[in-house]
């Protein structure tokens, strides 16, 4: 892709803006259209158009898969962990949230067990903190799984039958 | 079959004559990436059948919009600063939001009568937004977001499967690579 | 209403035009088309959300999927030999039953309809006092009251990014054992 200046500059200057445009997705969700399934897949177009375009060393550079290999896993462990903290955490009751005799218990995934009194009105907390927590985990993982499965079909050297398009492609 | 039958089912026949096109894809092509193709097609289809079945006439997205959010919000984060703050205004506090949990009648707005106009003005309009605002079924929106995902994941399965019989057999072509088992298993 | 029919009518003939055409990467565009059509009319149906997943997945990635598998296994579909007058006896007589079930089915926007009126009070009003007044019900009905089903879509493509690391993770070259992982094998063998 040497030979193509006009894709090469657009490219740079088109993915800051996709890259902005998923995290609004993602943060964005509870209040519009949108969340992490949406935003995993718009994050990882980006990785995904940065990677055709220069190369799937330099996407590797930017995003090593031994770190995707890892979030894949992370945003699940973060969505099931947020389920564990509901069941440890409790329901609060509106007196206190350090007597522990005031708290019954709470279900997996109760998001009503993370209310709490701390930066009222600036920090989301309850249900709305559960959802957004549990958002990031899901948009972290479809941005993983999506960028890994690029690697992973981009990786391959179609040798095997004799058309090395998709290999000068990814390697030029 | 009357002219408003018509109207009333064409959106299942539409998505009916997709489904086919993808089943007729499945079953009549021989190419893998093509099967593939005809399952995605199936897929779009099945997503569109229960995202039509969601739509009400007059409605509109099921977003609440944020004026009205935002005064529920604010309402709630009322009653609680008042619950955390002195527990003498907690019991008062309290108990019409209790009423206005069960029935969104005009008690919601007891609480609220120290704000400002405006205030009191969205709370009323949130208490008969129901017959003003009609809203498509969010459900199916739901169900089908996390099916369009786990069918992408899916495909990227099978494509996945798909390079690797290419590898293995040269072809992606169902009946050459049953040719190429039977000759290996005659052997 | 007729933004409604134009967009189905294209939906139509793009997947004939899929089911007719030999060339597969043509096939595939097509493909990517008929996703955002489809997520136009998702539009046109309230649904914001599965319209915009629909666009980005649907037209996005899935199309660049298929068409790096095509660069890696073959662009062209070999002519059918077989008679096609089979399958198209099938898909008629599937199709003709399906639609003989329709006719009885609720019309189109119907607010009466059971999918409307078999969960009372709806999740519109119901979140609006769960939820402390969070507008996009969408993702509340996604991540809250059906947070278990997420959790486990989130599990089907965490289980489905697995298994394409491992049928894909193995290079084929022979020698270079773990091409997908060893991002530095390639600049490090040209150094050399």
């Amino acid at each position: 892709m040497d030979s193509f200046p006009i894709i090469r500059v657009v490219t740079k200057l088109i993915i800051p803006y996709i890259l902005l445009f998923g995290f609004y997705v993602q943060f964005h969700g509870d209040f519009g259209p949108g969340g992490g399934f949406q935003a995993g897949v718009i994050l990882a177009s980006a990785l995904i158009l940065y990677g055709l375009v220069f190369g799937l060393p330099a996407v590797k550079t930017v995003a090593p898969p031994k770190l995707i290999e890892k979030l894949i896993a992370l945003g699940v462990l973060i969505y099931a962990g947020t389920g564990v903290v509901t069941m440890l955490a409790g329901k609060a009751t509106h007196t206190g949230e350090h007597e522990l005799t005031s708290r019954t218990v709470a279900n997996f995934l109760d998001y009503g067990a993370l209310d709490h009194h701390f930066l009222p009105g600036f920090l989301p907390h309850g249900q709305h903190l559960g959802i957004f927590v549990v958002e990031f985990g899901v948009g972290i993982t479809v941005t993983a799984v999506m960028t890994m499965i690029f690697y992973c079909f981009a990786g391959r050297n179609p040798h095997a039958n004799g058309q090395s398009n998709q290999q000068s492609e990814a390697k030029a | 079959m009357t002219l408003d039958e018509i109207f009333g089912l064409y959106n299942y026949w539409v998505v009916i004559c997709l489904m086919m096109t993808g089943f007729y894809i499945v079953i009549a092509r021989k190419n893998l990436i093509k099967t593939v193709i005809g399952l995605n097609v199936f897929q779009t289809s099945v997503v569109l059948l229960y995202i039509t079945m969601g739509k009400v006439t007059g409605g509109t997205a099921p977003i609440i919009p944020p004026e009205i959010a935002a005064q529920h919000g604010e309402h709630h984060e009322h009653s609680t600063a008042h619950s955390t703050a002195h527990s003498t205004a907690h019991m008062t506090a309290d108990a019409p939001h209790l009423d206005h949990a069960t029935e969104h009648g005009h008690e919601a707005v007891t609480p609220l009568t120290q704000h400002a106009d405006h205030v009191h003005q969205t709370a009323s309009a949130m208490a008969d937004h129901s017959t003003e605002l009609i809203y498509s079924n969010p459900l199916p929106s739901v169900l089908m977001l996390t099916a369009i995902v786990v069918g992408i994941a899916t495909t990227a399965l099978a494509l996945a499967l798909i390079v690797r019989i290419s590898e293995d057999y040269g072809t992606i072509e169902e009946d050459e690579i049953l040719l190429i088992d039977q000759r290996d298993s005659s052997h | 209403m007729f933004v409604s029919i134009f967009i189905l009518t294209l939906l139509v003939v793009t997947a004939i035009t899929i089911a007719r055409i030999g060339d597969l990467w043509a096939a595939v565009m097509f493909t990517g088309i008929f996703s955002f059509l489809g997520a136009c009319w998702m539009l046109i149906l309230d649904a914001p959300d599965v319209a915009f997943t629909e666009a980005a997945v649907g037209a996005g990635v899935s199309t660049f999927l298929m068409l790096g598998t095509l660069a890696l296994a073959g662009k062209t579909e070999k002519p059918t030999t077989s008679s096609s007058v089979v399958p198209l006896f099938v898909v008629a007589v599937t199709g003709a039953a399906l639609i003989y079930g329709t006719l009885d089915m609720p019309h189109f926007g119907d607010p009466n309809s059971p999918v409307q009126t078999r969960i009372e009070p709806s999740f519109m009003e119901k979140s609006q006092s769960d939820m402390h007044g969070l507008p996009n019900v969408v993702t509340a009905l996604l991540a809250s009251y059906r947070g278990y089903d997420t959790l486990g879509e989130t599990a089907v493509i965490f289980t489905a990014g697995i298994a394409v690391i491992l049928i894909l993770r193995r290079s084929n070259d022979g020698f270079k054992s773990n091409d997908v992982f060893n991002s530095q094998s390639n600049s490090r063998k040209g150094s050399q």
